[in-house]
Parts: C-alpha cells; sequence; structure tokens
C-alpha cells in the first residue's frame, strides 16, 4: 500500500499518470476562494481599529480613512495614558488576572487529581455533584445573596472565588492524568516512601505541564476578559478592572452619543454628554487596542497549546 | 444551589433563606402569564436557532476547507488570523460593533453610503438585532470552533485517502464518504451540547447591545432574570425564572440526547 502511494506521489509530482480531474480542481479553488474570504473578513475589522486608532477621528469618521492610517495623530494614545483611571483597571485586571488563575489551577489540579484515583472513596457520588452543578446552577440573585452574606461584595475575593472550580476544566485535568501519567509511574514513587502529597507535587505536576498551560491559558483570558461579575459585584472605583472602565468608555458613552443625536436627550445634559462623547471618541479605538495588547502579545506563544488543549478536552469525560 | 429554595418563597433579606415565607409556585405562575413571558421565549429561541444555522456549519466547512490546503504558509496564517477574534473581551467586541455600526461615523453606512444606501441606525432597529448578534459571534467564534474538527480530521489515515484515490475517487467523493464520515461523532457532542443550550442565550453580550430601541427583540430570558433580580431587587421572582430556564435546558439536553443516542450512536452518558 505504502509502496503504491509512494508512486502514484512520485508520478504525480512528474505530471504524468493520476492527474488532478477538472472537478478536482474546481473543488480546491472553492476552498481557496471560502479561506480567503474568511481571511479579508477577519482581518479587515482588525486592521481597521488599528489604523484607527492612529489616524485623526476627522477623517476616521467622515469615512476617510478605511484601511490605510491618514492623518496619522497619537493623541488617542496620549489622551488614555493621561486617564488615570485606565491605569486604575490596568493595575487590578492583572491582580485579579493573576490571582484568580492561580486559585483556579490550584482547585483545578488538586481536584483533577484526586478524581483521578481509583481508590478514592465516594468518587462517583463526588462526580455527580460535581456535575449537577454544571447543569444546574443557582442563578444570579442565590449567587448574589451568598456573595454578599459572606461579606465579599467589593473585595477581591468576590471577583476571585465565584467561578473558580470548573467543573468542565476538573473533568478534562482528571482523564488528562487517568490517560497520559502511568498508573505505574505512582506505584513506584510510593513504593519508594512518597507520601501522597509529594507525589503529586514531584511526580504528577511535573508531567501535567501541557495541561496546566492550557488550564493557565484559559482562566488568565476569561479572567482578563470578564466584566459583569466584576461590574455587580464591585462598587468602588478603584477595585474597577479595567473591562468595566472599557465598558463605560466605549458602550455607555457611544450609545450616549447616538442618543443625543438622535435627540432623545437634549438641553444641557447633552451638551455635557456631548463633549463627554467628544473626548471618548478620540480614545476609542486606541482603548480597544490598549485593552487587548497583553493578549495580543502573548497569543503568539500560546498558539500551540490551542489544539492541544482543545483536543484533551474533546476525549470524553 | 442551597439558594435556589428562593425561587419558592417570598425572600426577606433580613429573614434569611429558610425563615422567609413558603409561596410555592406562586412566582412561576405569575412568570408564566405575565405579558413578557411569550416574548422572552420568542426572543431567546430565534437567537440561539439563528446561531446554531449559522454557527454551526461554519466551522465545519472552515476545517475541511483549511484540510484541503498543502500551502503551508496561507494555511497558517488563515489559522492564526481566524482564531484571533475569539480572544477579544465581549466589551471590546461591543464597541468594535457599536463604533463600526454607527449611523454618523459607522465604517459600515459609510461603505453602503457608496452604493447610495442611505444610513442606517443598525442598533435602533429591533428587527436587525438578531443578525447584528449572531453575525458578529460568527465572526468571532468561527476560526476557534474550527480548531476541534481540524483536530479531529488530523485523525483520519493517509491509507484512506491513498486507497481512494487509487480506487479513482475525486477530492469531493473523498470528502463527503472519508473526512465527514470521521468528524460525525464530533459534530453530534457539539450539536448536542447547543441543543441543550438553545434556551440560554447569555446576558453578557446583549446587555452591552441593547437599548430602549431595540428592547423588543434583545431582551432574552437571562437579560429579564438580571433587570428583575438585580435592578428592581424582585429577588424570589428572578430566581424563579432562572430556575424555569435552567429546568427546560436540563429537559432539552436530556431528550436531544436520548434522540442522539437512538438514531446514532453517539451520546454524553
Amino acid at each position: 500500500m505504502v509502496k503504491v502511494s509512494k508512486e502514484i506521489n512520485r508520478k504525480n509530482r512528474s505530471g504524468s499518470i493520476i492527474r488532478e480531474t477538472t472537478g478536482d480542481k474546481v473543488l480546491l479553488a472553492f476552498a481557496y476562494c471560502f479561506l480567503w474570504f474568511a481571511l479579508i473578513i477577519t482581518l479587515y475589522p482588525l486592521i481597521y481599529v488599528v489604523s484607527a486608532s492612529i489616524s485623526d477621528p476627522v477623517y476616521v469618521n467622515s469615512g476617510q480613512m478605511w484601511l490605510i492610517p491618514k492623518g496619522i495623530t497619537f493623541e488617542g494614545y496620549k489622551r488614555l495614558l493621561d486617564n488615570n483611571e485606565i491605569w486604575i483597571g490596568y493595575r487590578n485586571t492583572i491582580i485579579y488576572t493573576i490571582g484568580g488563575t492561580l486559585v483556579s489551577l490550584f482547585i483545578t489540579l488538586t481536584c483533577g487529581y484526586a478524581l483521578s484515583k481509583k481508590v478514592l472513596p465516594g468518587k462517583g457520588a463526588f462526580m455527580v455533584y460535581l456535575l449537577i452543578t454544571m447543569f444546574f446552577s443557582g442563578g444570579l440573585i442565590p449567587s448574589f445573596i451568598w456573595i454578599k452574606r459572606f461579606n465579599m461584595l467589593d473585595t477581591i475575593w468576590a471577583v476571585i472565588i465565584p467561578g473558580a472550580a470548573s467543573v468542565w476544566n476538573i473533568i478534562i485535568t482528571r482523564t488528562y492524568i487517568q490517560t497520559s501519567i502511568p498508573a505505574e509511574l505512582e506505584e513506584a514513587a510510593v513504593i519508594d516512601g512518597c507520601s501522597t502529597f509529594h507525589t503529586f507535587l514531584r511526580i504528577i505536576l511535573p508531567l501535567s505541564a501541557p495541561i496546566i498551560a492550557v488550564m493557565a491559558l484559559f482562566a488568565g483570558v476569561g479572567r482578563w476578559n470578564s466584566y459583569f461579575q466584576e461590574m455587580i459585584y464591585l462598587t468602588s472605583r478603584t477595585k474597577f478592572p479595567l473591562q468595566v472602565f472599557l465598558r463605560e468608555q466605549l458602550i455607555v458613552a457611544q450609545m450616549m452619543q447616538n442618543a443625543s443625536k438622535d435627540g432623545v436627550i437634549s438641553g444641557e445634559a447633552a451638551i455635557t454628554m456631548a463633549e463627554q462623547a467628544k473626548i471618548a471618541d478620540i480614545i476609542k479605538y486606541a482603548i480597544m487596542i490598549v485593552a487587548t495588547l497583553p493578549i495580543i502579545i502573548v497569543y503568539p506563544l500560546l498558539q500551540r497549546f490551542f489544539v492541544k488543549g482543545i483536543m484533551i478536552g474533546s476525549v470524553k469525560g | 444551589m442551597y439558594g435556589v429554595q428562593i425561587a419558592f418563597r417570598n425572600f426577606v433579606a433580613t429573614k434569611g433563606f429558610w425563615n422567609s415565607q413558603w409561596v410555592g409556585l406562586s412566582h412561576f405562575i405569575r412568570f408564566f402569564k405575565s405579558y413578557y413571558f411569550w416574548t422572552l421565549i420568542r426572543n431567546t429561541v430565534a437567537i440561539s436557532v439563528y446561531s446554531l444555522v449559522l454557527g454551526f456549519p461554519l466551522p465545519i466547512i472552515l476545517a475541511l476547507a483549511l484540510n484541503e490546503i498543502k500551502n503551508g504558509k496561507f494555511k497558517k496564517i488563515t489559522q492564526t488570523v481566524t482564531y484571533a477574534p475569539y480572544f477579544i473581551s465581549v466589551v471590546v467586541m461591543c464597541g468594535m460593533i457599536i463604533a463600526f455600526l454607527s449611523p454618523t461615523t459607522g465604517i459600515v453606512n459609510k461603505m453602503l453610503g457608496l452604493f447610495g444606501i442611505e444610513p442606517i441606525a443598525f442598533l435602533s432597529n429591533s428587527s436587525m438585532f438578531r443578525s447584528i448578534y449572531v453575525l458578529s459571534g460568527v465572526w468571532q467564534n468561527t476560526g476557534w470552533g474550527s480548531i476541534i474538527y481540524l483536530a479531529a480530521l488530523s485523525g483520519v489515515s493517509m491509507e484512506l485517502h491513498e486507497a481512494a484515490i487509487v480506487e479513482g475517487a475525486s477530492r469531493l467523493q473523498r470528502i463527503i464518504h472519508i473526512n465527514i464520515p470521521h468528524i460525525v461523532p464530533t459534530m453530534t457532542i457539539l450539536l448536542i451540547l447547543s441543543a441543550g443550550g438553545i434556551m440560554s442565550v447569555g446576558h453578557e453580550k446583549i446587555l452591552l447591545l441593547q437599548n430602549a430601541l431595540n428592547g423588543e427583540t434583545s431582551e432574552v430570558i437571562s437579560t429579564y432574570v438580571y433587570k428583575v433580580g438585580l435592578v428592581n431587587a424582585q429577588y424570589s421572582f428572578s430566581t424563579a425564572v432562572g430556575l424555569f430556564n435552567s429546568v427546560v435546558n436540563l429537559i432539552l439536553l436530556a431528550i436531544v440526547n436520548l434522540f442522539a443516542a437512538k438514531v446514532g450512536e453517539t451520546s454524553l452518558w
């Protein structure tokens, strides 16, 4: 079989015996067209935002700038750097992201490891308990009331603790440990006098590096990008993460701007709003770039983990 | 989850979960009879079904197309670019949508203007809300969604293709008879999961795109739960609505799963 295929390949390359039929060529052309379409349609908005962030808003708003930056100015970025709240947001987001990722990794790995053990007493019950929460949660209000009762409102804990344990991630981690770390290795360690804790630390953790990377990626990006939980649980502006400030700048300001132009809001309120909207107009594209920058930077480094992570995830738990 | 019981009580903060008055199903009945009930259900289902119809096949087509391409560099670039939008936060994404669709300054209207089309206030138009929501979702998630199919396709053995070539099978025949059957189990699992979620449309993105003018189609169950519960502080009623939603989801999931297990061999459990 392999021999035949080599022969085909060779002959194919020399272009004689088996040639691609017209139908095949048409199909391939379709595939290329589709991919070019996907590429352009995905890329265009991204390039537009980058170009708009360094162009004069006059050109951007009039539609004269549509691809290449026009009237290059860094006014948007300058204003952004002068904005104190953006820095506060940045600092808070970094703290929440690092803290949240660490807590979430700790829970995911320890639970995943424990559940991977066949000898764990009551394992079935634990799994059922976890799975129920996966499909069924108390909902928004009971969660909110609990957070309030634990006096976690407006603290970092309200951001980090809920959602720290993802059942899906725990199951993936468990499956990974079960399938790719041989049980014999662990047994050998135990015979050599390793305690459970040491086995986990010295044997399991180092061998789980790929899954740890994937879990850190998901937890980190999720925390960096999340806004809703922070918006409802945090009340002091000094604790707001970046995304909450972004929401004010990008969404609320623009909505108001549209509303004032539609004449829904008028009078003095409209004037102050128009003033705010003008600033928002200048910085909106810069703000999109700045908020996404850290992810853009780590993106190429993490890309090789995507497929691996998703593959492990697709293994039936 | 212990807190769910307030759906059956009149929750009063000072009395706590356990001591608030038990009112049975009255919150549920009030919701079923309310004026919003059918609007909410219709909006939620419409958005999900629309997302499913577009969002389910596109990643598969993308993966199949990528799989046919042998040109390393072009393939890599396309993959890198199409995965990228997945990492844009929902706030930035909605900021982009609002900026692009602005009737006065948005690029979309400027481009339509070239064809002599009058500016359209997309987000103030309730008939366009679903399309905006779904198409922007497709833009953001198609590339990422294709990864799982690409991974499955990489498991197709080359020998199978070679044998088919020797037998004179065309590219299209090989896709239909080799590649697609290979990814059917993955497709089934993902379809079951999304069918189970047909009654749950997340509130995060909708809340950012919503305004008074598009509320007619943009109000879904989850945004309603948020507004009634946290904004209007009707804790018990809102929890009841959320609980109703969860129960329906679970039932749907079980039904679709049962159906998939009967028809095909794949099921979740």
